[in-house]
């Protein structure tokens, strides 16, 4: 039909997932925010009437190194992951047909077993009767009394572990659409195999790597379990804080604040970010 | 001098296929030589071999006297101009042809100076700030070029320069690499398997076929004195007669018997025996038709045929006519129709003619 019909027809197309967007995502997000000005009843649900005094608690001093180490696994872990999951794409997106086909299958299936029983499998992998834990010390490259477990280390190695895959996975699908011939330009250009790589591959994937980074960081914000399960008391992140605040205070307007406060925190930079890019865009024009 | 690039005997294989089998070619200083042959002759895994992307299992590589054959390609002499381009979408035009110096770490005032150098030798100044996703067709490939020569290398290779464009756009680019190379004088290998872009871009071209170099020569050679028929077909529609030697005659003449046609007299070249049986090749234009038999008298091979199919092309007609089992083509132009010359329809009885000089001995098969 005409092209005028054609934006109208593209809302309706995807008005069904707009819809499930609107109904699980955006309307309980919103309810989040309001639970956080509400005031908090004994039983643990929500009391009666409207309270500033849950945003004056959440800016408890307390809160902020364990933000601070929040902020920081996640960055690390992001950069790690990356880090990764760069040569890994490039390497799958260079091999053949089926070879791509078999590593695809290799990075997905850890999905297939539970995210508890992984978390879990680590624990008993770095546990000081552990397999692991046995051999560095026989290898003696670790003392005697060493434990793996309980380390703001082993937050960051199971942090990475899990999100590996979801860098890995938006970096392959950018790095399959790259035309691999652009090495061969830069290195008949003089550059060297790593210079063509940083150069020109990077680059080219950067789409990639904002996606890939977007989703290791704000997966990785919101993590409880693993620093319960595989950290110590003081490694702590702030989805720890919030799920103690829902399961043991029973305190859902604080947990909200605290949700709340994390969610605009992300929310605002990537907002800020893509319509900078868009203000760029159009600029270049 | 005559030597500056040279391939020794370089051979390659893949898997089980010898895809550049035993070539050896020398390429003058400044000259602008054509690698040309259809796709799978090898041409292109040569160039990939001077370029430093394929190691040869066999030969060498030379330039200057410089063997490079185990350097890798950001250490070669050599640039290349890529069959797609191969620019670098996130860099701007400027970027793209600062992109060698820059890796060859220069001084920024000589990155700049080289670049607006380029930008000026390709036209393009005023498109310095663009990214190569908003250029036509011709200008990206001009920026590869500039991209390529900025570095100034000692031979720029070019894979299938004009394949990407349209027809009009590489008649246009044609004349401008032509102009560009004597501009710059640097050695250009260009790979096509376009005998027109070869014809008209190169002092010599190598024609290959099956990884061999079938014949190496000017263009005029290559269609005056082609040594094979996969040459004579690969540079043009050449007619290809089958015959026997019948007779030997003096200032270089053989009468040749061509079985269903009749015994043309054609150029001998090499040695030619009796009774020997060889291949004769008569280019479309270099016949004439006639209504009646020609009368310039013994010296002209005269055979009559009926047209079988015939197409208008503007500046020339192509007919199609049947001789017993051969099946002949001619070309007339349409401005030499005084010459006696006719405008036969479809099923006419015409007279085929050419002079024996214009006949040629492609290639000798022993006597069976």
């Amino acid at each position: 039909m005409s092209i005028e019909n054609r934006p109208a027809r593209q809302w309706l197309l995807s008005l069904p997932s707009l819809t499930w967007l609107a109904m699980f995502f955006v309307i309980p997000a919103i309810l989040v925010i309001i639970t956080a000005f509400r005031s908090a009843d004994l039983q643990g649900g929500v009391g009666p009437g409207w309270t500033l005094a849950t945003l004056r608690e959440v800016q408890d001093p307390a809160y902020l190194p364990i933000l601070w180490r929040t902020v920081w696994l996640s960055g690390v872990t992001t950069v790690v992951c990356l880090a990764l999951a760069l040569p890994v794409a490039f390497q799958m997106a260079s091999a053949g047909q089926r070879m791509q086909q078999l590593l695809l299958l290799l990075v997905v299936i850890p999905f297939l077993s539970n995210f508890l029983i992984r978390i879990f499998a680590w624990k008993s992998l770095l546990h000081p009767e552990g397999p692991l834990t046995k051999l560095l010390i026989g290898l003696h490259l670790i003392p005697e009394n060493a434990v793996l477990l309980n380390h703001v280390g082993t937050v960051l190695l199971v942090l990475v572990y899990t999100q590996l895959p979801f860098a890995i996975l938006p970096l392959y699908a950018a790095a399959e659409k790259f035309d691999f011939g652009l090495l061969d330009a830069a290195r008949d250009l003089g550059a060297g195999p790593w210079r063509a790589f940083f150069k020109i591959f990077v680059p080219g994937v950067s789409r990639g790597i904002i996606s890939a980074a977007v989703m290791v960081f704000v997966c990785c914000l919101g993590q409880y379990v693993i620093p319960q399960m595989v950290g110590g008391t003081s490694d702590e992140m702030l989805g720890s804080k919030i799920a103690q605040r829902v399961f043991s205070d029973r305190n859902l307007p604080h947990a909200s604040a605290l949700a709340g406060g994390l969610m605009l925190a992300v929310l605002v930079p990537m907002v800020v970010i893509v319509l900078w890019q868009q203000f760029g865009r159009k600029e270049a024009e | 001098m005559e030597d500056f690039l040279v391939i020794d005997h370089v051979s390659k294989t893949f898997g089980a296929q010898r895809v550049v089998d035993d070539v050896a070619l020398t390429v003058a200083e400044g000259e602008s030589f054509s690698l040309l042959g259809p796709s799978g002759c090898g041409k292109t895994t040569l160039l990939r071999m001077i370029a430093g992307f394929e190691q040869p299992d066999r030969g060498r590589i030379l330039v200057g006297g410089r063997d490079i054959t185990s350097l890798p390609p950001e250490q070669r002499p050599v640039n290349t101009v890529f069959q797609n381009y191969a620019l670098f979408p996130h860099l701007s035009v400027w970027e793209n042809i600062a992109f060698g110096l820059r890796m060859s770490r220069r001084p920024r005032e000589e990155i700049r100076s080289g670049v607006e150098r380029m930008l000026e030798l390709v036209r393009l100044s005023e498109h310095a700030r663009k990214r190569p996703a908003q250029l036509s067709g011709g200008q990206r490939q001009r920026v590869a070029i500039a991209r390529a020569l900025v570095n100034r290398p000692q031979v720029l290779l070019l894979d299938e320069p004009l394949a990407a464009l349209d027809l009009k756009l590489r008649q246009h680019m044609l004349m401008e690499l032509n102009t560009i190379h004597e501009q710059v004088g640097t050695t250009f290998i260009y790979v096509t398997h376009d005998q027109g872009e070869a014809m008209s871009l190169s002092d010599r071209i190598a024609v290959m076929n099956a990884g061999k170099v079938e014949q190496v020569d000017s263009p005029e050679n290559l269609y005056e004195t082609p040594r094979s028929s996969f040459v004579a077909s690969f540079i043009g529609d050449a007619n290809f007669f089958t015959g026997v030697v019948v007779e030997l005659q003096h200032e270089g003449y053989v009468r040749v018997l061509v079985e269903g046609l009749g015994s043309p007299l054609v150029l001998r070249n090499g040695a030619i025996s009796s009774n020997l049986t060889l291949r004769l090749m008569v280019w479309p234009e270099k016949i004439s038709l006639t209504l009646t038999r020609p009368s310039s008298g013994e010296r002209v091979n005269a055979f009559r045929g009926v047209v079988e199919d015939m197409a208008y092309f503007g500046s020339h007609t192509r007919y199609r006519i049947r001789a017993g089992e051969h099946s002949i083509l001619a070309q007339l132009q349409r401005s030499r129709f005084s010459g006696g010359e006719i405008d036969p329809a479809r099923g006419a009885e015409v007279w085929m003619s050419f002079h024996p000089d214009e006949g040629r001995v492609v290639r000798l098969e022993a006597a069976a």
